[in-house]
C-alpha cells in the first residue's frame, strides 16, 4: 500500500537532499515548493478519507522496524486519530504558507535555507503521524539544528544570543520530557515505546500515584518549557522575534504544539491522579503567569515581532487551562485552540514581516497611516488580530470557548480570570492594529515612505495569507469539521 | 623444567588466534624497511600502510566470528570474546582514521613521517591485546605498550614547546597513574595468592582467580585498598575527574591527530578494560558503585564546565570528551545491576568514534603549521569557504552533543536507559545538567562557524591577522569524512542488525 503518511514527512526531506545539489533559481524554487506541497496536499487528502466515526482509534496505521523494536521497543509506527489528524493537517497548511513565503523571501544563500525549513517541515509531519513515542521526541528534537542555524544565520537583531537562548531552552525541555517518558517507558512496564501499547498496559494495571506524580511532573516541566509555560517562557518572545519568518511561522504556529500535545495526547490520558495532582499548581502558573502576567507584558511591547512573541506566550496559558481541568470539553478545546492558534500566530508572524519590508522597523511607534498604502495588508492584519484575540466567525474563537466551559467545572475563580484576558488580548491586539495602519503617519515612517513607497501585498504574500485565512475562517464557520473527530478521540482517551 | 614440560605449555600458545595483532607489527616493521628500500617514494608509505589496515580491517569483519572466540589462550592470558572481535575492529578504524589524518597534518610540519605510521599501528596491536586480557600481567604490559607509544606521539612535533610540555606532562601523569595501577594489582595479588585467605590461588594475576578471592572475602581492606588504586590507574586513561588534569594540556600540544587518537582509542580502550574489571570486581559491587558514581557526577559536571569557557578548540574537545568519559561510566556503573548495558557503551563508543573523527578530521583541516593554536576565530565565515567541510563539523559536533536524528542521540538514549534500569536517578540528574550545558559550548561552534560575526572595524592601515587557510581536501579524506558524517546520519535513524547484535545478548 501506498503509505501517505511516510511520504508526507519524506518527501520535504527529499527535496532537501535535492537542494545540495546546484540548480538555477527557478528549478530551486520547483523544487522546494514539491517539497512544501506534496506534505500539505497528502495531509488533505488524508483528512478526507480519515472516519470520524473511528476517530478514536489510529488511522492509516503503517509500522516499520528501525532495527530497535525487539531490543528497545522503538519502532516506526505512523497512524493518526483524531487528536492528532487536526494538527496534521495544520502542520501541512502552516508549512506550505511558510514555504511558499520563504520561496519568494530573499534570504541570503537561497538554498540553504530553503533545506533546512524542508528539514523543518518533515520534522513537523512526522511529530504528530508518531504513534511510538520516541519517534514523536525524535521527530521534535529533528528540527533543533535547522532552527539554530536559521534564527543564527538569517535571523535579526540578537540573532546569536536568541539562537543560543532558544537552544538551550529547548535542549532542557526536551531532556526533561525524555527523561519522563523514559520513566513512562519503565514504570509501565511495557518497556515499550509504542503509545498503544503503553495504553494498553497502562489500561491492565495504572501506575501508582506517587510514580505517577513524579512522572506527570518531570513531563509538564519539559513539555511545559517546550510551550513556555510561565516562567521558562522568555525564549519564545526573543527567539521568534530574531527568527526569520518562515521559521518563526513553522516554530510558533506548528512545532510548540509538540508540548501540549504530548501532554493531551501521552502524557495526561495515561498519568490521571498526577494531572490531578499539578493542576492547582498548573492553572496557577497558566493563568496568573501566562495569562495575566504575560498579557500585560505585551501590553507594554513596542516591537511588533515581539509582541506577537508575547501574545503567543499568553495564549499558551489558556491551553494549560484546559489541560489542568481535564475533561472531555476542556481538552477538546486545547486541540482546537491548538489548530487555531497555529493558523493565526503564523499569519500574524508573516504579516508582520511584511509590514517590515514596507516599513524598515518592527517599533511600532514609528509606524502608523500605513492602512492608506496597503489596504488589502491591513485587511489581512485586522483579520489575523481578530482571530487571535478570540472573535466569533474565526476558529480561535470555537477553541477558548470550549475551554472555558471545560474549565468552568475545574474553577470559576481561575476561568474568570481567564475570560478578563480576552480583554486583555483585545488591548494589545486592536492598540497594535491601530499603531500601525491607522492615525497619524510618523515622521520616520514618513521619510520611508518618500524613498520608497510602500506597495501592497504581492500575489506572491497574499497566496500564503490567504491560504492560512481560509483555514481560520473555515473552521470559524464549521467547527464540526473539526471536533467531532477530536471529541471522539478525546472521549475515548479521558473516559470518565 | 624439562622439554615435556615446556611443550606441554606452549601448547596454549595460540599464536594463529592473534594473527591480525602480529599482522599489524609486521607492517610496521615493513613500513621501516619500506623507508629504507623506497626513499624516494616516501609518501607511498602511508598509503600501503592504510591500504593493508583497511584490508586487514575487511579481513576482519569477514572472519568475525572465528572458531576461537569463547575460548582462552596463551595460559588464560588471553580471552577471545565476541566483544573483543567488535574492539579490534574498533582500533583498526580508529588507526587507519588517524593515519589518514597523519599524511594531512604532517604535510604541514618539517618531520620524519613514517616513525608516526610505525607507531600508530604498534600501540594499535597493543590496544587489541588489552581488550582481551584476561590476567593482571598481560594487562599492565599492553597498557604500558599503549602508554609508551602515546609519550613519543604526544610530543612528534619536537619543534613545538607545546607538543614538548605536552609530551613531559603525559609521561609524569602518566608514570604515577602506572605505579598506582601497579600498585594496586600488587596489593590484589598479595592478598589474593594468601594460602591463610579463603580463596586463595596460585595463579593470583588471573582475573578469574581474584573473582574467586573477592567473592570468598567479602570485606577484605587490602583488596578493597587494592581496587581502588587499579580504579584510579584506569580512570586516568579514561580521563575521569580527579584524574583530569592533564587533559588539556596534552590534548592541545600533541598532533591534531594524536588527538584524536588519544580522544577515541586510548578513551575506548581504558572502558573496554574498566568493563571487564567491573565485572572481576563485581563481588564489592558497593565499594565499585560508590567510586564510580562519585567520579562521573564529578567528571560529567567538570567536564562540561570546564568546556563552557574555552576557545581553543583542541582544549574544548579535550574537555567535552571528559564529559562523554562520564556518560560512559554511567553506563559502567549500570553494567554491574544490568550486564545488557555494556552493549549501550559500546554502541556509544562507535557514535562518539563517528562523530569525534568527523570533527578532528576538520580539525586537522583547518589547522596552521602551528598545530596547538587553533581558536574558535578560525571558524569565522567556515560555512561560505568551506560548505562541505562546515557540514561534516555541524554532523559531528551535532553528534557529540546528542541532538536527533544523529548517532551520539542513541547512544545517549541507550545509555540513559540503562542507567534508569539500574536505578541511578542522581546521575541521571546529572547528566540532563550535563547535556543541556554542553548545547552552550558544542552550539557556540557551530554558531563561530555558520554565524557572521561583527568584527570592529580596524584602524586605518592595519591588515587583519587572517586564520590559517584550511587545507584542501583530496577526494578520499573527502569520501572518509563523508562516510563519517553519512554514517552518524544513517545511524541515528536506522540501526537495523547493528543495534540488536550490541543489545541483544
Amino acid at each position: 500500500m501506498f503509505d501517505l503518511l511516510l511520504t508526507a514527512i519524506a518527501s520535504p526531506l527529499a527535496a532537501a537532499l535535492l537542494l545540495l545539489i546546484p540548480m538555477p533559481a527557478i528549478a530551486r524554487k520547483i523544487v522546494a515548493g514539491l517539497g512544501f506541497l506534496i506534505p500539505a496536499l497528502l495531509a488533505l487528502v488524508v483528512w478526507s478519507q480519515f472516519s470520524v466515526a473511528d476517530a478514536a482509534d489510529y488511522q492509516f496505521v503503517t509500522r516499520y522496524d528501525t532495527g530497535l523494536k525487539e531490543v528497545l521497543g522503538i519502532s516506526l509506527h505512523l497512524g493518526l486519530n483524531g487528536i492528532s489528524l487536526p494538527l496534521f493537517v495544520l502542520a501541512g497548511i502552516v508549512g506550505l504558507a511558510a514555504g511558499l513565503y520563504a520561496i519568494q523571501s530573499k534570504a541570503e544563500r537561497p538554498a540553504l535555507y530553503l533545506g533546512l525549513l524542508l528539514v523543518m517541515q518533515a520534522g513537523l509531519m512526522g511529530v504528530f503521524a508518531s504513534i511510538d513515542v520516541f519517534f514523536f521526541y525524535f521527530f521534535h528534537e529533528f528540527a533543533l539544528i535547522a532552527t539554530f542555524i536559521m534564527v543564527g544565520v538569517w535571523g535579526g537583531r540578537d540573532r546569536g544570543y536568541a539562537a543560543m537562548k532558544l537552544t538551550i531552552y529547548l535542549t532542557l525541555g526536551a531532556m526533561l520530557s525524555l527523561i519522563g517518558l523514559i520513566a513512562l517507558y519503565h514504570q509501565s512496564g511495557a518497556e515499550n515505546f509504542d503509545l498503544i501499547e503503553l495504553r494498553r498496559i497502562i489500561s491492565e494495571g495504572a501506575i501508582n500515584g506517587s510514580n505517577q506524580n513524579v512522572i506527570f511532573g518531570l513531563l509538564l516541566l519539559g513539555f511545559g518549557i517546550l510551550v513556555s509555560l510561565f516562567p521558562f517562557h522568555t525564549w519564545a518572545p526573543l527567539g521568534y522575534g530574531a527568527a526569520p519568518s518562515s521559521a518563526a511561522m513553522l516554530h510558533a504556529g506548528v512545532l510548540k504544539k509538540f508540548g501540549l500535545y504530548g501532554l493531551v495526547q501521552i502524557a495526561a490520558p495515561l498519568l490521571p491522579s498526577g494531572v490531578g495532582h499539578w493542576s492547582g499548581w498548573l492553572a496557577l502558573l497558566a493563568v496568573g503567569g501566562n495569562v495575566l502576567y504575560i498579557g500585560f507584558v505585551t501590553i507594554a511591547q513596542r516591537d511588533l515581532k515581539q509582541m506577537i512573541g508575547y501574545s503567543s506566550v499568553m495564549h499558551m496559558g489558556y491551553a494549560f487551562l484546559g489541560i489542568a481541568a481535564f475533561n472531555v470539553v476542556g481538552i477538546g478545546g486545547v486541540v482546537l485552540m491548538m489548530v487555531a492558534h497555529g493558523f493565526s500566530v503564523a499569519l500574524l508572524f508573516m504579516l508582520s514581516t511584511s509590514i517590515y519590508h514596507r516599513t524598515q522597523t518592527f517599533d511600532m511607534d514609528d509606524m502608523g497611516g500605513l492602512a492608506k498604502q496597503t489596504p488589502v495588508l491591513a485587511a489581512f492584519f485586522v483579520t489575523a488580530t481578530f482571530a487571535s484575540i478570540g472573535l466569533p466567525g474565526l476558529a480561535n474563537f470555537w477553541g477558548e470557548l470550549a475551554i472555558f466551559v471545560g474549565a468552568w467545572k475545574f474553577s470559576a475563580v481561575y476561568t474568570t480570570l481567564a475570560i478578563s484576558g480576552v480583554i486583555i488580548s483585545a488591548v494589545y491586539g486592536l492598540r497594535s492594529a491601530a499603531k500601525v495602519f491607522f492615525g497619524e503617519t510618523s515622521p520616520a515612517l514618513a521619510k520611508v515612505i518618500a524613498e520608497k513607497p510602500p506597495t501592497d501585498l504581492c500575489w506572491c504574500e497574499k497566496v500564503p495569507a490567504l491560504l492560512l485565512l481560509a483555514a481560520l475562517l473555515f473552521v470559524g464557520f464549521w467547527p464540526k469539521s473539526i471536533s467531532e473527530g477530536v471529541n471522539t478521540a478525546v472521549s475515548a482517551l479521558y473516559h470518565r | 623444567m624439562t622439554i615435556e614440560q615446556l611443550r606441554q605449555a606452549a601448547a596454549d600458545n595460540l599464536w594463529v588466534n592473534i594473527q591480525p595483532e602480529i599482522s599489524l607489527g609486521v607492517l610496521a616493521l615493513l613500513l621501516l624497511v619500506l623507508e629504507i628500500f623506497l626513499p624516494k617514494k616516501k609518501a607511498l608509505i602511508p598509503t600501503i600502510s592504510i591500504v593493508a589496515q583497511l584490508g586487514l580491517l575487511i579481513g576482519l569483519l569477514l572472519n568475525f566470528k572465528p572458531a576461537y572466540v569463547g575460548t582462552s589462550s596463551f595460559s588464560g592470558l588471553l580471552f577471545h570474546s565476541s566483544d573483543g572481535q567488535y574492539l579490534r575492529a574498533f582500533f583498526l578504524t580508529c588507526s587507519i582514521l588517524v593515519s589518514m589524518l597523519g599524511v594531512v597534518a604532517l604535510a604541514k610540519q618539517k618531520m620524519p613521517k613514517i616513525e608516526f605510521f610505525h607507531i600508530v599501528l604498534v600501540v594499535t596491536a597493543a590496544m587489541m591485546l588489552l581488550a582481551q586480557a584476561s590476567n593482571f600481567v598481560l594487562l599492565f604490559v599492553a597498557l604500558e605498550t599503549v602508554t609508551v607509544g602515546f609519550y613519543i606521539l604526544v610530543s612528534y612535533t619536537r619543534t613545538n614547546p607545546l607538543s614538548l610540555e605536552a609530551g613531559l606532562k603525559y609521561l609524569v601523569m602518566g608514570a604515577l597513574s602506572s605505579a598506582m595501577l601497579l600498585f594496586g594489582i600488587v596489593l590484589l595479588y598479595g592478598v589474593a595468592g594468601n594460602p591463610a585467605l579463603a580463596g586463595s590461588s596460585s595463579n593470583p594475576m588471573a582475573y578469574q582467580a581474584i573473582r574467586t578471592f573477592l567473592a570468598a572475602n567479602p570485606e577484605n581492606f587490602l583488596a578493597s585498598l587494592g581496587i581502588v588504586f587499579v580504579l584510579a590507574g584506569v580512570a586516568f586513561k579514561i580521563g575521569a575527574v580527579p584524574f583530569q588534569i592533564w587533559i588539556p594540556d596534552v590534548y592541545q600540544g600533541a598532533p591534531t591527530p594524536v588527538t584524536a587518537f588519544l580522544a577515541v582509542a586510548s578513551k575506548a580502550a581504558g572502558f573496554a578494560v574498566l568493563i571487564s574489571l567491573v565485572f572481576v570486581f563485581s563481588p564489592y559491587e558497593k565499594l565499585v558503585t560508590t567510586v564510580l558514581s562519585l567520579m562521573a557526577g564529578a567528571t560529567i559536571l567538570f567536564g562540561n564546565l570546564a568546556a563552557l569557557t574555552q576557545h581553543n578548540v583542541k582544549r574544548l574537545i579535550g574537555l567535552s570528551g571528559v564529559s562523554h568519559a562520564g556518560y560512559l561510566m554511567l553506563g559502567v556503573i549500570a553494567v554491574l545491576n544490568v550486564p545488557q548495558a555494556v552493549g549501550s557503551i559500546y554502541f556509544y563508543l562507535f557514535a562518539y568514534l563517528l562523530a569525534s573523527f568527523a570533527v578532528f578530521g576538520v580539525m586537522t583541516h583547518v589547522a596552521g603549521s602551528n598545530d596547538a593554536e587553533q581558536d574558535l576565530d578560525h571558524y569565522a565565515d567556515f560555512a561560505k569557504k568551506r560548505p562541505y567541510l562546515a557540514g561534516v563539523l555541524a554532523i559531528g559536533l551535532g553528534s557529540l552533543a546528542g541532538i536527533p536524528p544523529l548517532a551520539g542521540f542513541m547512544g545517549k538514549l541507550m545509555i540513559f536507559i540503562a542507567a534508569f534500569n539500574a536505578g541511578l536517578y542522581p546521575l541521571l540528574a546529572i547528566a540532563i545538567v550535563g547535556v543541556v550545558i554542553s548545547i552552550y559550548y558544542y552550539f557556540g561552534w557551530i554558531k563561530a562557524a555558520f554565524f557572521s560575526s561583527w568584527r570592529p572595524p580596524l584602524p586605518s592601515g592595519e591588515i587583519e591577522a587572517a586564520g590559517p587557510v584550511a587545507t584542501p581536501v583530496s577526494l578520499p579524506m573527502g569520501f572518509a569524512l563523508g562516510l563519517l558524517a553519512t554514517g552518524s546520519v544513517v545511524l541515528g535513524i536506522y540501526q537495523g542488525p547493528l543495534a540488536a547484535w550490541f543489545l541483544q545478548r
